[in-house]
């Protein structure tokens, strides 16, 4: 399944999903040290699949992202410094302070913005797709979302027209197993991926831990999706490391301690490629090491660069309100 | 340059055809809006004219087309939501208020949406609670959005055409029981800025503020007035966001006297946001309250009997203006 990913490009997705974490991490830490106002929602965990997706788009390729959003902006081509501001509220933010944590918007990257509303952007993605399509400019639209977003009406109306109009949209149903504090099993009738199915749409299911077989599954749906074959869905499996949010810190009530455990133990999407490029001798932990050090060294100085940074001034308030 | 007359719905077909025309990145979409052409006929030939490809059909899926419009406007394009009865966008209120209103904002400035939400409006149509409110407050709450209500022929295509070529969304309510009224529209390629009202009766004694079909009733009220030696100002603000303010308080000054009537339920309406502004800014100048008169606050009834005394009419606006003169 690997071989046509040279060393090269392996290490590259190391690198985003090595900086998604070291960037998360520190977004915690920040929220601990009361240095970040409001809220954030951890991607940590999941760094395979929004890398292993966004490694198979164009760079005009569009995406929407979610409340759970730094990964996806990050692997799509964010700017770490730029993104730190935006969750700190400053004017060098990606948003002007505007948007913070959960509206993340770049779409110098292709990114048409994070949305809080859980599922609120399917209807975007799907019109960015059809837009494409009627522009006849071979872009395809990817649209991430989680388990929960599932239960939103909102898909079953525009998955229907996708399948139906054949647009080239990707559906990216990250399956984290919580709709917020609740398991999915306990919110869902019969299968996830049979809810693409009904519409007679490509739909598949990856083990979103491994970044090499999210990537190669999702160049076969961009493919297909820019030949005009229509659209696709993919269920990527993975876990949300923290909580819901950076504050839902006691989850003993809705999920175990082992758990948690045995995913970053034996599930984590960092370890996984490292221990497969180095077990068939493609690169050795110095490499690995390097990596870390270096995305370590961009968080921190991005870190720095967003707390110096000044907050846009007040009377900025009801500027870009209107077009 | 002519007298040509055209009716509401054929002005606000005019409307779009001619900015399909100019602009080929414009396209239709909705239930039933090609070969149909909507149930009251106002797209009629345009899918002849323009193809499928630009006068979209879709299921009965309001949320999902109308996310559908908002990505598509992000995008590049420029698309014209048809939304049948104003009443539905009870189902689409997280796309139009969530999303298309706070793209540009919360993106700082980066992205746009440049589309428009057409819908209907209007009471005495027989169809009940469920297909006829005017809704047109609920959106005239939310930053970002903007809102168009015509009243004539004229007013709809020149708004229409600017409400196409806005950068940012628009929602434009047509009232239903309008869509027949003739009216004079020239040829030439106009527009209306939004937030400019239009005096359309000068008169020294009272301001009639009114929207949409209510500009008619308040037109045939100031005929009445006029038999009793009363003379009636009717100012059309066209748009409730943005509110041409300073027309109205100017009016409001002159004439002393004002009410305000619009077809939305009159609780937490549009009547008392106007009526707000006026007593505000003309408060010195003021010889009464400032009124208010919108639908009864009742969901509307199917009964010819009982739905007919729940909007104002010529002869209620008439019966306020004279108590209000101290002609009663």
């Amino acid at each position: 399944m690997t071989e046509h990913i040279d060393l090269e490009q392996s290490l590259h997705m190391y690198e985003q999903m090595a900086k998604i974490r070291a960037f998360e991490e520190k977004v915690n830490e920040l929220y601990k040290n009361a240095k970040m106002p409001g809220l954030a929602h951890l991607y940590s965990g999941e760094e395979a699949v929004a890398v292993g997706v966004c490694e198979a788009l164009h760079r005009d390729d569009y995406i929407t992202s979610t409340h759970r959003g730094h990964g996806h902006c990050l692997a799509k081509g964010a700017k770490v410094d730029r993104m730190f501001a935006e969750l700190l509220g400053k004017e060098a933010g990606y948003c002007r302070g505007k948007g913070g944590s959960m509206h993340i918007a770049d779409p110098d990257s292709g990114n048409l913005g994070a949305n809080a509303i859980v599922g609120g952007s399917m209807g975007i993605a799907t019109g960015a797709a059809m837009s494409a399509k009627m522009r006849g400019s071979n872009q395809v639209a990817v649209c991430f979302f989680g388990d929960g977003a599932l239960g939103q009406g909102l898909f079953y109306e525009v998955a229907n027209m996708a399948a139906l109009w054949k647009l080239p949209v990707i559906y990216v149903c990250e399956n984290n197993l919580y709709n917020e504090y609740t398991h999915y099993s306990e919110t869902t009738a019969g299968q996830l991926i049979a809810r693409a199915q009904t519409f007679g749409m490509c739909a598949e299911i990856v083990d979103g831990q491994d970044v090499h077989a999210v990537y190669t599954t999702m160049q076969r749906l961009v493919e297909r999706a820019r030949c005009g074959e229509g659209p696709a869905f993919l269920q990527c499996d993975t876990y949300r490391y923290y909580g819901h949010h950076v504050g839902d810190i006691n989850r003993a009530y809705y999920r175990a301690k082992e758990e948690e455990t045995e995913w970053r133990a034996n599930r984590d999407p960092l370890k996984i490629l490292s221990a497969r490029l180095v077990a068939q001798k493609l690169t050795d932990a110095s490499v690995i090491e390097r990596i870390e050090a270096e995305v370590n060294a961009e968080v921190e100085s991005g870190v720095a660069f967003a707390l110096n940074a000044p907050f846009p001034d007040a009377r900025e308030v009801d500027e870009d309100v209107y077009a | 340059m002519s007298d040509r007359e055209l009716t509401f719905a054929d002005a606000i077909r005019e409307a779009l055809a001619e900015e399909m025309r100019r602009n080929p990145r414009v396209f239709i979409i909705g239930e039933d809006v090609a070969e149909a052409g909507t149930p009251f006929k106002v797209l009629s030939g345009l899918v002849e004219e323009f193809g499928k490809a630009r006068v979209i059909d879709t299921p009965i899926s309001e949320p999902g087309f109308s996310g559908i419009g908002v990505g598509a406007a992000m995008t590049g394009m420029r698309p014209v939501v048809d939304i049948m009865f104003g009443d539905f966008l009870g189902l689409v209120m997280d796309q139009i208020a969530n999303q298309a209103a706070k793209v540009h904002y919360m993106s700082g400035g980066k992205l746009s949406v440049p589309m428009v939400f057409r819908t209907t409006m209007g009471a005495t149509r027989r169809s009940a609670a469920q297909h006829s409110q005017s809704l047109h407050a609920w959106v005239s709450h939310i930053p970002g959005l903007k809102v168009a209500i015509p009243s004539t022929p004229y007013d709809a295509k020149g708004l229409m055409k600017t409400a196409i070529r806005d950068n940012s969304p628009v929602v434009f309510f047509e009232d239903k029981m309008m869509y027949k009224l003739k009216g004079v529209v020239p040829m030439d390629d106009y527009t209306i800025p939004f937030g400019v009202a239009d005096i359309k009766r000068a008169g020294n004694d009272i301001t009639l503020v009114a929207t949409s079909s209510m500009v008619q009733v308040a037109l045939g009220a100031a005929d009445l007035l006029a038999q009793i030696g009363v003379s009636a100002e009717v100012i059309d603000p066209r748009t409730t966001l943005p509110l041409d303010k300073s027309t109205l308080i100017e009016s409001a000054k002159k004439t002393s006297r004002a009410i305000v009537i619009d077809e939305g339920y009159e609780q937490y309406g549009v009547t008392a946001e106007i009526a707000s502004v006026i007593a505000d800014g003309a408060f010195y100048y003021l010889d009464a309250p400032v009124k208010r008169m919108g639908a009864m606050n009742v969901p509307v009834p199917f009964s010819p009997a009982l739905e007919d005394v729940t909007v104002p009419t010529e002869q209620s606006v008439f019966e306020m203006a004279k108590t209000l003169c101290g002609k009663a």
